[in-house]
């Protein structure tokens, strides 16, 4: 029904080669796992040496110690009982990590449960209400427009549509509906959710529409036939086939709202604590162990939430 | 720190960003070659690490034209500078830089400091670096990081900053400013004439200082002090007891919504300033200039109890030697030469060496920018727009009255560290 799908479905040509019926005798040459050890190799060698190589530094370097200039490669764990300063002896308040976290992931939650909505719906209509491929390809493209400018350029455009004397504000005290400026359109978690869902909802609309294309459309047929309505067959047929996509967006959305401190910084007006902004403010005074048990620290509990979500769908088996 | 954006020009705001704008400069600097030129047997070529402040394609031309030296600018922020020091001091030749990081770039053993008997100006710099009072003798306050406390090491590759003088100048000074509060007249429509303005309740919501961990809580500690709540021995190195005060009152304002936002970079402070997001805040004498161009009341308000001061100057990567070194010298004594402290004297900054930043000045631009004079011709900006009509004064007046007034100095404290981990707890209130 679709070209990716037919390619995936069709066995690779290099596995037919290396399997024995198809040619017996280049098999006693190259085994097949070993072709396929050649086939994943360079994207394990660039994983290996841009991803796992420099995770396990920073692994080391949260243990070590530092002073106001350098890295003291001792074992120390001053990275992680800083971070966790005042956890125990400020019960029942919130210690400053636990109070960023609690804001980081209350966020996280608000923007994630919004792009998936918005996501669902935008690919939910280009996956079934728009008939002509070409229209799909034309539509999907327009979702890319805001991508053609920097993030950077797309956050700071809010700023005089949502300030105090912005456009938003001067249309409203115009119109009678209010007398005051609205003071938390900007510079307040209003302003942040709303950039963080314009950034990211794309990332939920593409994997979504790809898991959608590819529902049979006799398997919607046959839930008409057999009388189910329109919310039935969405329930029970679209939603469970979609799954895999709804994950994989959430998994992107999810990972780069946990990690991200330019959008809440300049949309919060520096404002609001964040677990990126708390690695930034480490960073930039050279405290970089601290830093480092920070990113460890976000990476644990980011992993934490992807392994929850991969337990509700299987990733690899849907695919 | 983060000097980086003063600099006028649209150039600078897609520079600054990322690392792409590393490229950018380098590209840039690059069509310098372009030009005709007689090139020497070796092509001088310097890389010059730094934040915006000094830098611009005017000086660069300017000195590859005098000197024949190219300087390939590589820009980023104050933050920025230092850690690249720390982790690539081979990737780089000149250093631009601030006067307080040398708290941690100086025991890093990355760069080296320079023969002050090389410099041809040095007796002729301000008094300000080397004595602590203006020209006229006014002493300068000593809180927090003073050049002068930080400007001679005890030999040449020592790690102690030396008390008395010495050949061994870890900075050659270029620039400094005294900053204070940026306000908008025409919305306060009242005098105001103490940091402890920055917090009144009457502000809420509109007032904003710098999102820079070391420099806001010097700030704070001014206003605390304005408000006679402390006294702090020294402004610039807090003990943990005056960090935790300062935050303490830091921390009720931003619960009450006192900060509208805390800016980071030059176009930040502009726009919040001229779009009226805030009406007080500490702010930066071009970026006051700035909003002002746009038609919009500013002023860069002198306050009782004085400004905050920075400074910064030139050193060497500990790997510059041979030719290079020798260029290194050329290139700093051509900066002091005069042209591009007339440069950065025209941007509403100070010229370490007023002398010959004076003989490169109209006597007009020199009676406005130094002498707190009214301006007796249009006074523009070195890019030819137009800063200031006739009869205009500089805000806080004359070099003696501004510099004389600075309380304190941009600086790293001891209690660094906890002063951070207290950062980030008055962000997550």
């Amino acid at each position: 029904m679709d070209t990716s799908e037919d390619i995936l479905q069709q066995p690779s040509p290099d596995l037919v080669r290396g399997s024995e019926t198809a040619r017996p005798a280049k098999a006693a040459r190259l085994s097949p796992s070993f072709i396929s050890w050649l086939q994943a190799g360079p994207m394990m060698l660039v994983f290996l040496a841009f991803f796992l190589i420099p995770l396990v530094f920073v692994v080391i370097v949260s243990f070590w110690d530092y002073n106001e200039y350098q890295l003291l490669p001792t074992f120390s764990g001053r990275g992680y009982t800083d971070t966790f300063e005042g956890c125990i002896a400020q019960l029942p308040d919130l210690c400053t990590i636990g109070r960023t976290y609690v804001k980081t992931l209350k966020l996280c939650v608000m923007v994630w449960a919004i792009t998936l909505f918005i996501g669902f719906w935008v690919a939910y209509f280009l996956a079934f209400h728009v008939k002509s491929k070409t229209w799909q390809m034309g539509l999907s493209l327009l979702c890319t427009i805001p991508f053609w400018t920097s993030n950077v350029i797309r956050m700071i455009a809010w700023i005089p549509l949502l300030g105090r004397n912005g456009l938003v504000n001067s249309g409203l005290i115009k119109s009678g509906l209010i007398n005051q400026p609205l003071e938390w359109l900007l510079f307040s978690e209003f302003s942040v959710v709303l950039a963080l869902v314009h950034l990211f909802t794309f990332f939920m609309v593409v994997p979504i529409f790809n898991s959608m294309v590819r529902i049979d459309k006799s398997l919607i047929e046959a839930a008409y036939d057999a009388g189910a309505t329109g919310f039935q067959t969405l329930v029970n047929v679209i939603i469970p086939l979609a799954k895999p996509g709804i994950v994989i967006g959430s998994i992107f959305v999810i990972t780069i709202v946990m990690g991200d401190f330019i959008t809440i910084g300049v949309m919060g007006g520096q404002q609001i604590a964040s677990a990126g902004k708390i690695i930034e403010t480490r960073v930039n005074a050279l405290q970089f162990p601290a830093a480092a048990a920070n990113a460890v620290i976000l990476l644990i509990i980011t992993f934490l939430i992807i392994t929850m979500m991969s337990r509700i769908v299987d990733i690899k088996k849907e695919l | 720190m983060t000097e980086t954006t003063k600099k006028t020009g649209v150039s600078r705001r897609t520079l600054l960003k990322s690392t792409a704008g590393l490229a950018g400069l380098a590209a840039g600097s690059g069509a310098i070659t372009g030009f005709p030129y007689v090139m020497s047997a070796e092509p001088k070529v310097l890389r010059y690490l730094g934040t915006a402040v000094n830098e611009g394609d005017d000086i660069s031309k300017q000195c590859l034209k005098d000197t024949g030296i190219k300087i390939e600018y590589i820009t980023a922020t104050t933050d920025d500078v230092t850690k690249r020091v720390m982790t690539q001091p081979n990737s780089f030749d000149v250093l631009d830089t601030e006067y307080f990081s040398l708290k941690k770039l100086v025991p890093s053993g990355n760069i080296l400091a320079l023969d002050s008997k090389k410099i041809k100006e040095f007796d002729n710099i301000t008094p300000v670096f080397t004595k602590g009072e203006t020209p006229g003798g006014k002493k300068i306050g000593n809180q927090g990081t003073a050049p002068w406390k930080v400007l001679y090491l005890e030999g040449k590759d020592s790690k102690t900053f030396s008390k008395t003088a010495t050949e061994f100048v870890t900075l050659i000074p270029t620039v400094y400013n005294a900053d204070t509060l940026g306000i908008r007249p025409d919305i306060i429509k009242r005098p105001i004439s103490s940091w402890a303005e920055l917090l009144n309740p009457e502000f809420k919501g509109k007032a904003s200082i710098l999102n820079i961990p070391s420099i806001g809580i010097m700030d704070a500690a001014m206003v605390v002090e304005a408000t006679g709540k402390y006294k702090y021995a020294d402004k610039g190195n807090m003990t943990k007891e005056e960090i935790d005060l300062t935050m303490k009152v830091m921390t009720e304002a931003k619960k009450a919504g006192q900060f509208r936002a805390f800016w980071k970079d030059f176009n930040e402070s502009v726009n919040l300033m001229a779009s009226g997001e805030t009406v007080i805040q500490s702010m930066w004498s071009p970026a006051v200039t700035k909003v002002r161009s746009m038609g919009i009341a500013c002023t860069f308000q002198p306050l009782k109890e004085g400004y905050r001061s920075w400074a910064s100057g030139f050193c060497v990567s500990k790997g510059v030697s041979g030719p290079k070194l020798d260029w290194a010298y050329e290139f700093v004594n051509w900066f002091l030469s005069g042209y591009a402290g007339a440069y950065l004297n025209r941007q509403g900054y100070y010229s370490a060496v007023l002398s010959t930043a004076k003989a490169n000045m109209e006597p007009y631009e020199w009676a406005y920018w130094m002498e707190g004079k009214p301006a007796e011709k249009d006074i523009k900006a070195p890019d030819g727009s137009l800063l200031e009509k006739a009869g205009a004064v500089r805000d806080g007046g004359s070099y003696e009255e501004r510099m004389g007034g600075v309380a304190c100095w941009n600086a790293v404290m001891d209690e660094n560290d906890y002063m951070v981990r207290k950062w980030n707890e008055f962000i997550a209130a």
